[in-house]
């Protein structure tokens, strides 16, 4: 029998709101990674044209939906790994403590990690408009948002998944190098994967962030290079897998001393 | 029944046995303190009767609900501070306790109700909506024990209570725990490793060594066990036999130009033992009266001091801290 208790997972949603807002110098220094990529590959290469990209699209507005991508990707991920912080600090055991269940507590989690992510990525989007790129259609947008919800939930279940198993704050480096960046690399945020060796292709496959991107695309640019429906159901039948692999690692990791 | 009954309960880490069967009952209103060095397994024993860590085997009842098989159930009814702070830095007092009250489901009256009276005990009311982050280290501790009681537990179990702050906030901090039982009868459930905290809070002391209780009672019973006060006289005198004549010198030992007599209610005899003295032109140089301490108990139990345990144990201890981090 798993209850599941809203007012905690309201409550755990507030106190990241909180800890967001009171840190907003590190969500502001977060947001200027993916837009310094933005500005500057997308400036730097303006007039360049990649081979397999589509028709008609430019590189800088090819990138948009690539950088909204990597803050999601950046952003969930730290925000699963906020378990470790929790930990470091002693504050999870006061969590793990209450009459709250573990499924509330890692609901509470996604609904916070989420809601940060989204909003940084929706203010890249605004930024990007605020340049001069034009949303297709408000379809357009909803469509895009949607998979913005799919690769945030995925990537924090990812996060909670590594953090529930990491013992302290030492294996995040690893986590970034060796997890985050070729993901995002693999992605095609940057470039037409198309080019990359067969080699990789095996992991630009396996990778979900390929799929929310172009899916992020199709919404954004009304290009993909999978049909937007493939992108959906994959991303969707990854998403579920992790976030309960995270719960699943998340409920049974023993808190410790 | 006690509102804790523990059986048998066991915890092994890998190749180390923290808690090497450990049975104890705790009863309604009662302060019941586990004194030992750290790794004696206080802390383990403590994290499982509070659900953080399962045990190996054994069983125990908290608050009417067993440890293993309803958990939800002995989490709801109790209160918990802990060793290290566990206090979110980055919210204010009356926000950590906001949050806490949320969890345990409590309405948002009750909960502004029960946020002025646990800020009002602990006495932190007038920096409720400063961020912890700038708490002193004692205030912190003192916001947790205020957390611990916010949603009236049945038991608060304090592990450590007072570790690592100066002797003025820890006598605040008894001060809050004595209070504790005065007005709201919490039953409760430390752990320490200082004699004088043990002796002062406690009703009931278990003496935990190496997994195991060594010994279980009131502080003045395990005290009397040691027997009894020792006064000791410095003198010159040849024929100091004489000192037997008086009934009430239990036993006497003799080293160098001093002489140990062992009585009973040691303040109270030294006056006569100062007349007998000049009665009998025996020259007394200086006198000392040493009662026994939970110390003395301790060392009685395991053959060795908290402080010679502790220092042989550190290796041991960092190897198991970092084992129980997992």
């Amino acid at each position: 029998m798993i209850k599941i208790n809203g007012q905690a997972i309201a409550m755990l949603w507030l106190r990241e709101m909180k800890r967001t807002w009171r840190a907003k110098s590190r969500i502001i220094g977060s947001i200027m990674m993916p837009l310094f990529f933005l500005v500057f590959l997308g400036s730097g290469f303006r007039r360049a044209t990649l081979p397999n990209m589509p028709e008609g699209v430019d590189y800088i507005s090819y990138l948009i939906p690539g950088s909204i991508g990597m803050m999601l990707l950046f952003s969930s991920i730290f925000g699963g790994l906020q378990v470790l912080w929790d930990k470091e600090f002693g504050f999870l055991k006061e969590i793990m403590v209450t009459p709250v269940s573990r499924l509330s507590i890692v609901l509470g989690r996604m609904a916070g990690g989420s809601t940060v992510a989204l909003a940084q990525s929706l203010l890249i989007l605004f930024l990007s408009a605020l340049f001069g790129f034009k949303i297709q259609s408000a379809n357009g947008f909803f469509t895009a948002f949607l998979f913005m919800i799919l690769i945030a939930f995925t990537f924090i279940g990812l996060g909670l998944a590594f953090a529930s198993k990491m013992k302290d704050m030492h294996g995040f480096q690893l986590v970034i190098n060796f997890v985050v960046f070729p993901l995002f690399f693999l992605s095609g945020a940057l470039y037409p994967v198309k080019g990359l060796p067969s080699i990789l292709k095996p992991l630009v496959y396996m990778d979900p962030l390929t799929y929310g991107i172009d899916g992020l695309r199709f919404g954004l640019l009304g290009v993909s290079t999978y049909s937007p429906v493939l992108d959906f159901a994959i991303l969707t039948g990854i998403c579920v897998i992790v976030v309960t692999v995270g719960s699943i690692l998340f409920e049974t990791s023993d808190v410790g001393q | 029944m006690g509102i804790i009954e523990v059986q048998k309960l066991v915890k092994h880490f890998k190749t180390i046995t923290a808690v090497d069967g450990i049975s104890f009952t705790v009863e309604t209103g009662e302060r019941f303190g586990l004194l030992g060095p750290n790794g004696a397994g206080k802390t383990t024993t403590m994290r499982m009767l509070t659900t953080l860590l399962k045990p190996t085997s054994g069983s125990a009842i908290v608050a009417g609900y067993d440890i293993k098989a309803n958990r939800d159930g002995v989490r709801s009814s109790i209160g918990m501070v802990f060793q290290e702070p566990a206090l979110d830095r980055q919210l204010t007092g009356r926000e950590n306790l906001d949050f806490h009250g949320r969890m345990y489901g409590m309405k948002k009256s009750l909960r502004q109700e029960r946020i002025k009276e646990v800020l009002d005990l602990v006495e932190l009311f007038d920096r409720a909506d400063d961020l912890v982050q700038t708490y002193s280290g004692g205030m912190q501790r003192r916001l947790e024990i205020a957390r611990g009681l916010m949603h009236s537990p049945k038991v608060l179990f304090l592990d450590e209570p007072t570790l690592g702050l100066d002797t003025q906030t820890r006598r605040r901090i008894w001060d809050y725990i004595v209070k504790l039982k005065e007005t709201r009868n919490t039953t409760l459930v430390l752990t320490t490793h200082y004699m004088d905290e043990a002796d002062h809070l406690c009703d009931r002391v278990g003496i935990i060594d190496q997994g195991k209780i060594v010994a279980l009672d009131t502080p003045q019973k395990l005290k009397n066990l040691i027997g009894a006060d020792v006064v000791t006289l410095e003198t010159n005198c040849n024929e100091c036999e004489i000192f037997h004549r008086l009934d009430f010198v239990k036993d006497m030992v003799r080293h160098g130009n001093k002489i140990s007599l062992m009585v009973e209610n040691g303040e109270r005899k030294i006056p006569e033992l100062m007349t007998f003295s000049h009665d009998n032109q025996i020259e007394i140089t200086s006198v000392e009266l040493h009662k026994p301490s939970l110390e003395d108990v301790f060392l009685q139990f395991t053959g060795t001091t908290i402080r010679d345990r502790e220092a042989g144990e550190s290796d041991k201890k960092k190897h198991f801290r970092t084992r129980g981090r997992r």
